[in-house]
């Protein structure tokens, strides 16, 4: 049996397309991700989107239509999604994706482009609690991009430019929209671009870091989502969080997709 | 007067709010800056020349992230500021 | 008294920046200082504009408007030589210099540090009189709500500085995104066929993609800067009804100059704001002159400190 999981994020459409499988030596492996595929939509309509992202996973792997059995939608704009069979939404998806890779899992952090949430879970891959964020733009992946812009670097290495500075220093704004004037008045006093992308990668994980204090610390910490990447910002958040170590999952922008294929296989929401 | 520091943003509204009024001359010694665990509150010389509290700026813009130490989410069931503040100055809007 | 202020040309060579208001300067043809007994001034660096504000014994005589610059000692004295070079007036002619604003404990030359709040409140009482008692201010970067009783003291106040939303940089954002001049955004959001519902978040980040969106599902640009004149209205009164709106309600600041914001608030209040001839950008530099006015009667001039 064939199910896909479609995470309608805010900038991007993931694609995850998962199997159930025997493994020989592995009996606790009972899904496998058969096909991936990520989409910015641009300017397509969210619906549109999906359908195009689907289509386009399903040549990339190779399957055809009418072998998935059944499709789940999660994300921002799950509900648009008419072709999906049901909708979950992002704490479960996150928490049963995150179970796939890291069983011993209790903390997920999952900053996405515009919204960011702390994940409690059991190990069960069931949330147990979730603080989001979602009505305030601050704490969300779209900010340190919009940053890294100004400072003409790409956003890896905006990353990387902040692993090198030894400085902390604080910024005064909360607001992505006042921080970004913050950020404009640093470059004009001639502040290193390895300070100004600390200071901002640490503003975004001090703010991500109180949210999932909302719903308690306890390792392990995961971080999901395209942040992952960015190895200035996972340094900044280990130092927000105060934890030895955070996990890091491959393909992190597909664990919510990949959590979604899976309950649809589970035929639970 | 009533001094409120705080913010409101998407995810809500959150003030602290002083009554100056109640706290020129303080009764108490200032007991509100010794009992809040991030001494959030200092004195100082406000426009009118009286001596009262205020909470430092530092922390005016987080105050739903500074003070969830002390809610009932936290387990907690009363706040040290304001149980301090016997003369009733200070209040919490969430 | 003639207030309309001249208006400073804009460089010439400038690309249309359609954010950038204009800066402005005003002086009263009709009076003299020199032959007047007490010179206050009053200096106000926000975090986009500064305002220096001169009055005569106790009335207001001259201002300036400026976009503030890259830090506020600079901002203060530009704002002060603007009103120099209009008047003839130099430091060493002032009698007391306040600063007030975000950047006011950076002002060289002033000699107290009085907060916006209070000089909003006095500047407040001066241009609208006696019967205010409920002031709105809406700033570049925060948005205050203001009581004060009928000598303009405060006995209420409540701002916020943490969100753009209600601000004027959330609304500069709009102007930016529209390609629309800050100044014309008020009369365009009146120019629509249905008053349209406000843009539902609260964010100006999402405010900003909602926009785009009403764009492409058909809303005309006045309809979609009427939305968001809506939301940043209904927002505002929810913060102005935290502490509460009585008669004698005045509007400070730079958006009060927008009429598609304020006829809103007026609308959901039920209350029309207190109007004034005077520009409402100067109300906290004003009120600073004012409290140095006072300074000097009690306490005699002060001595000029020039760098």
């Amino acid at each position: 049996m064939i199910t896909a999981g479609i995470d309608v994020g805010s900038r991007s459409v993931k694609v995850v397309l998962v199997e159930d499988a025997k493994v020989e030596g592995a009996p606790q492996l009972k899904y496998l991700v058969r096909g991936k595929h990520l989409m910015f939509p641009g300017d397509l309509d969210a619906d549109v989107a999906a359908e195009k992202a689907f289509t386009d996973a399903l040549g990339a792997a190779g399957i055809d239509r009418g072998q998935v059995s059944v499709i789940f939608a999660t994300g921002a704009g799950r509900k648009m999604v008419k072709f999906a069979k049901d909708s979950v939404t992002e704490m479960s998806a996150g928490a049963k994706g995150v179970s796939f890779f890291f069983p011993t899992a209790r903390t997920i952090v999952d900053v996405g482009a515009e919204e960011g949430r702390g994940i409690k879970t059991d190990g069960t891959g069931r949330a147990t609690d979730f603080a989001g964020n979602e009505k305030c733009a601050a704490g969300a992946g779209s900010f340190a991009e919009a940053m890294s812009r100004a400072l003409q670097l790409s956003l890896k290495e905006f990353g990387e430019a902040s692993l090198r500075s030894e400085k902390s220093i604080p910024m005064n704004a909360q607001c992505t929209v006042f921080a970004e004037s913050e950020v404009v008045s640093l470059i004009h006093s001639s502040t290193p671009k390895e300070d100004i992308a600390k200071a901002v990668l640490d503003a975004v994980a001090s703010r991500v870091c109180a949210m999932v204090r909302r719903v308690g610390i306890e390792n392990d910490v995961v971080l999901i989502g395209g942040m992952v990447h960015n190895a200035g910002f996972v340094q900044s958040l280990k130092a927000a969080m105060d934890v030895g170590e955070i996990k890091l999952p491959e393909m992190p922008e597909y664990v919510s997709a990949l959590g979604c294929a899976l309950l649809a296989a589970e035929g639970v929401h | 007067m009533i001094a409120n520091y705080g913010y409101k943003d998407g995810s809500g509204e959150y003030y602290i709010s002083i009554d100056t009024s109640k706290c020129i001359n303080c009764p108490v010694n200032r007991a509100c800056i010794a009992a809040c665990p991030k001494s959030m509150f200092e004195t100082m010389t406000d426009d009118y020349d009286d001596e009262v509290v205020w909470i430092k700026p530092a922390f005016r813009r987080s105050l739903a992230y500074d003070c969830s130490g002390c809610k009932p989410s936290a387990g907690r069931t009363s706040l040290p500021c304001t149980s301090a503040c016997t003369p009733g100055a200070i209040q919490h809007s969430w | 008294m003639n207030v309309a202020a001249e208006l400073m040309p804009a460089a010439a060579d400038a690309k249309p920046e359609f954010w950038r208001w204009q800066e402005s300067c005003w002086a009263d043809e009709t009076t003299d200082w020199h032959s007047a007994k007490t010179i206050a001034v009053g200096i106000d660096v926000g975090s986009v504009s500064s305002q220096c504000v001169v009055t005569a014994d106790g009335k207001l005589y001259a201002y300036s408007s400026m976009r503030t610059g890259n830090n506020s000692p600079d901002s203060a004295r530009n704002a002060f030589n603007a009103v120099g070079e209009k008047t003839g007036l130099s430091l060493n002619d002032v009698h007391f210099v306040v600063g007030t604003g975000y950047g006011r404990v950076n002002v060289p030359f002033s000699h107290k540090a009085i907060t916006e709040i209070a000089c909003h409140a006095r500047g407040a009482n001066y241009m609208g009189g006696n019967k205010v008692r409920t002031i709105l201010d809406m700033g570049g970067q925060d948005c205050k709500a203001i009581h004060c009783d009928d000598k303009g003291k405060v006995t209420n106040f409540l701002m916020n500085d943490k969100c753009a939303a209600g601000t004027g940089r959330g609304m500069e954002v709009i102007s930016d995104l529209m390609q629309i001049p800050i100044a014309e955004l008020g009369q365009r959001s009146f120019e629509i066929d249905q008053e349209p519902e406000a843009v539902s978040s609260v964010c100006v980040v999402f405010a900003k993609s909602e926009a785009l969106a009403l764009l492409k599902a058909g809303y005309t640009k006045n309809k979609v800067i009427a939305a968001y004149c809506q939301a940043m209205a209904e927002r505002v009164v929810s913060l102005l009804e935290r502490i509460g709106v009585e008669e004698g309600f005045f509007i400070t600041g730079g958006i009060a100059k927008n009429a598609g914001v304020v006829k809103r608030i007026e609308k959901i209040l039920g209350i029309q704001a207190m109007k004034t001839e005077i520009d409402s950008q100067i109300a906290g530099a004003l009120g600073a002159a004012l409290f140095g006015h006072t300074l000097v009667q009690k306490q005699g001039p002060a001595k000029p400190i020039v760098s």
